[in-house]
């Protein structure tokens, strides 16, 4: 194990392009950590596909020297779907923002936790539209007053996305900081060697648009428990839980992953074009 | 008229039997060796609404229904003039109802069509079991000539798990129904066919669909349901996992249409069926394939628009969304099939163009064609299969092109899991490399490259469909596209018959157009007739923007549901033509 370990370092996962994100930016640490994952994972570059949709954090993709796919804005779980079924060989990681994977992408979410293809779905959550420069997301608190479209705040509370993950069947939820790329690493590995759909919340704070967000690295705890695989008891801890508990792996489903179930024959086009001959 | 046909429609309402009735007489018409046409209209209603099947046979192939029904045979009234104007009946046609419902209603008589009574309810009573639509079936063949040897086999098929009592007792209505029709006026006879032409198939446009888009080389399909497209998906779900392919069902069409963007980027030929609604929602992620070089189908079996429209019924409408809807300049196919047997060339066709070309395919067929079933000559083989090129090694010291310049436009793609040659796909502008990029000399080069792909391609002489009449193209053509084309290329046979000269063209290539062609077709040609199903005359308007055509072009068309017959189009001709 060890010697296959060191076939590969996080290095390795890097493309040289020069990431557009702002300095501080939360997103640089969570490059890192997908890096450092694949890297022990000892997983070869062209067997891996990171698909995204739109927004700061779905630049990833170009950022890594595996298999990219930059689509458009909240359909990145489809696209991922799509290519993890017909290609079941691959490992595909999906990777993208509270506005994309909750706003735009939010029904693709729903669905892609109920259908538990075997995906690992980073979301780094800064609760802002940055690329838009500065708007609130379906995170953001009601109060929030500091964008110009809603300068009242939205009013309306915040999504959940851990609890509606586990709702709709999510097959493992974890909460991890940016300010701890380590411990997201090995998050990442274990999300990926879980089958079915995994669901990582990144808490990667925006320092341009919500400059106070600098100030989670201090408010964040390691969660007190372990992971449960009761799905009734993760729910009464997610609903209970201020959302900065990170560290660890807060449920593990056994649902198996989904493939569709056709009776598969090794039959002919002409099979099926004989069904027509009178 | 060169063809000899008979055309009749069977109406009524829910529970009545109509479709089962019609296609059992489409079976038992396949059996006797006849060609046969069967399109069905229903109402909006889920379950148990009133419906319609009309249907044409012949001793030849037929591709169109004809101006009007020689036969309605009505099982009950109810709500049967919501079909009046669907159902054209001359002098000629003969109207046969059930004494026990009353009279017909006013509005099916304003073409003056004779009517009979055949007493099915109470013909029916006297049978156990009897139903009165398979006496309407024996009616019906005694009045067109079917032998009843014919629908004894079919029943025979149709009937075995309910055993010989049922089979009987419907034989039994038939046989009655059959005695009865002696009484009835006489509509014309099919002459009997002791040994057709060749091997014939019984298939409908949304199974012709399926199995093209399997042919062309498609093993992952995306699907969300949608009238009048859900045939199309459901005939493939087992038809795929029997060749090795699979199909899901998606969220909605946002998702399918993604789906099949993710797994066509694995290697997997994809494609995703739907209608108008679905369309409009996959119009950003069509961009996306064009941006991203991704290759794939969507089918849009067309219906009534705008919006929600009138789901169950046809429309050529969706021509202008399919060649423009995209954002920014997008270079795509558009091909349109124009048959119930098109729609397998045609989509076969389209995986063939969408792999070749590494671009998005939207092909247009429509619940016309779609939903009808057919009985014709055996389609021809097709040596269409989606090939797309790619890049298998690494060369040394080179970091792969994903976009690279070339001289067709079509840069070799590499498949993950092709070790050297990974690349981020990107919906972004990007160089060669795929490295999203915002200067306008990348910009260029990529549109440029993009564009050449599909300028740059051999479609051949599959572009259109061109036929002159017998006696030559003389100087009149008919231009047309899809549903509208069977009954043009009646109209043309029909002209032929009276002597007159013209030339039909069938546009299957609607985009990229096709100037220098459609030029050479058009040759000699001084007035040309525009005919398509759309209330704004979309494909006139795009004819007049991308082809010279004749200083007399007129245009012909008319919103759905309702289709032209051949008849209108011929009149085009006769007083149109030298």
């Amino acid at each position: 194990m060890e010697a296959v370990a060191q076939k590969y370092k996080a290095k390795d996962y890097k493309s040289d392009l020069k990431p557009i994100w702002c300095p501080g930016c939360g997103d640089y640490t969570v490059l890192n950590s997908i890096t450092r994952a694949l890297a022990e994972l000892a997983l070869p570059p062209e067997e891996v596909a990171v698909v995204s949709g739109i927004g700061c954090s779905s630049r990833i993709p170009a950022y890594t020297s595996v298999y990219g796919f930059h689509g458009v804005h909240g359909r990145a779980l489809p696209v991922a779907t799509g290519l993890k079924l017909a290609r079941p060989d691959l490992t595909v990681l999906v990777t993208g923002g509270d506005g994309d994977g909750f706003s735009i992408g939010g029904n693709h979410f729903l669905h892609a936790c109920r259908r538990n293809v075997d995906l690992t779905y980073i979301v780094m959550d800064n609760q802002v539209y940055g690329m838009t420069k500065g708007q609130a997301s379906p995170t953001t608190a009601p109060d929030w007053e500091g964008s110009k479209l809603t300068p009242e705040g939205t009013g309306i509370n915040p999504f959940q996305p851990l609890v509606v993950g586990l709702a709709s069947g999510a097959n493992f939820i974890a909460r991890v900081s940016a300010s701890d790329p380590i411990n997201m690493a090995q998050i990442i590995v274990e999300a990926i060697r879980h089958p079915g759909f995994s669901l990582v919340q990144v808490l990667s704070p925006c320092v341009t648009f919500r400059p106070e967000q600098a100030e989670w690295r201090d408010i964040v705890r390691t969660a007190v428990v372990d992971y449960t695989d009761d799905a009734a008891r993760a729910a009464r801890r997610l609903m209970t839980d201020d959302g900065f508990n990170v560290g660890k792996v807060l449920f593990k489903g056994s649902r198996p992953p989904f493939r569709p179930e056709f009776e598969h024959t090794d039959g002919s086009v002409a099979e099926l074009e004989a069904r027509f001959a009178l | 008229m060169t063809i000899s046909s008979v055309s009749l429609v069977i109406a009524g309402s829910g529970g009545a039997g109509v479709v089962t009735a019609g296609s059992l007489l489409l079976d038992a018409a396949a059996k006797a060796g006849w060609y046969a046409l069967m399109s069905r209209s229903s109402g909006p209603q889920i379950r148990g609404g009133e419906a319609a099947a009309m249907l044409r046979f012949a001793t030849e192939p037929i591709m169109s229904h004809d101006d009007s029904f020689h036969l309605l045979m009505a099982i009950d009234w109810d709500n049967i003039t919501r079909f009046s104007a669907e159902i054209p009946l001359s002098a000629d046609s003969l109207i046969v109802g059930d004494p026990v419902h009353g009279e017909a209603p006013a509005g099916l008589l304003a073409g003056r069509p004779r009517q009979a009574a055949l007493p099915m309810t109470d013909i029916a009573a006297k049978i156990e079991n009897g139903r009165p639509n398979m006496v309407a079936l024996g009616a019906i063949a005694a009045l067109i000539g079917l032998p009843a040897d014919a629908m004894q086999a079919v029943v025979e098929d149709n009937l075995k798990r309910k055993g010989q009592a049922a089979i009987d007792a419907s034989m039994s209505a038939f046989h009655a129904g059959f005695a009865a029709a002696a009484d009835l006026p006489a509509i014309p006879k099919l002459p009997a066919v002791s040994a057709t032409s060749g091997p014939r198939w019984s298939i409908t446009g949304n199974e012709a669909t399926g199995l093209g888009v399997i042919r062309g080389g498609v093993r992952f399909v995306a699907a969300y349901p949608i009238t009048p497209a859900t045939e199309v998906l459901e005939w493939l779900a087992p038809s795929l996992a029997k060749v090795g392919g699979m199909l899901v069902q998606a969220e909605d069409e946002l998702a399918s249409i993604n789906q099949i963007i993710g797994a066509s980027y694995g290697g997997v030929p994809a494609m995703t069926a739907t209608s108008g609604p679905g369309l409009s929602l996959m119009i950003e992620s069509l961009g996306l394939a064009v941006a991203a070089e991704v290759p794939l189908v969507v089918v849009d079996v067309m219906r009534v628009g705008p919006s929600t429209g009138i789901a169950t019924k046809s429309e050529q409408s969706d021509l202008n969304i399919a060649v423009y809807g995209l954002h920014g300049d997008a270079p795509h196919i558009v091909v349109a099939a124009n048959s119930v047997p098109d729609c397998l060339f045609t989509t076969q066709w389209a995986v063939h163009l969408a792999e070749a070309m590494q671009v998005p395919a939207i092909v247009l067929t429509d619940q016309a064609m779609g939903q009808a079933r057919a009985i014709l000559p055996k389609p021809a083989e097709l040596a269409f299969i989606g090939q797309r090129e790619t890049a298998k090694q690494a060369v040394e010291g080179q970091r792969y092109k994903r976009y690279a310049i070339t001289g067709s436009g079509v840069s070799p793609m590499a498949i993950p899991g092709a070790p050297g040659l990974t690349h981020t796909a990107d919906g972004l502008e990007h160089n060669e490399f795929g490295t999203p990029s915002s200067q306008a000399s990348d910009h260029q080069a990529q549109m440029d490259k993009r564009n050449r792909k599909l300028t740059q391609f051999n479609y051949g002489d599959h572009w259109a469909d061109i036929e002159d009449s017998e006696v030559g193209a003389g100087d009149t053509a008919i231009i047309t596209w899809g549903s509208s084309t069977g009954p043009a290329r009646e109209a043309l046979r029909r002209h032929a018959a009276a002597g007159g000269k013209a030339r039909l063209i069938s546009v299957r290539l609607i985009a990229p157009v096709q100037p220098e062609k459609m030029a050479a077709a058009l040759a000699g040609i001084k007035r040309a007739v525009v005919v398509e199903q759309s209330h704004s005359g979309q494909f006139y308007r795009m004819l007049r923007a991308f082809y010279d055509l004749p200083a007399e072009t007129v245009s012909l068309h008319q919103g759905g549901p309702l289709s032209f017959g051949p008849g209108q189009i011929l009149e085009q001709l006769t007083t149109r033509s030298a």
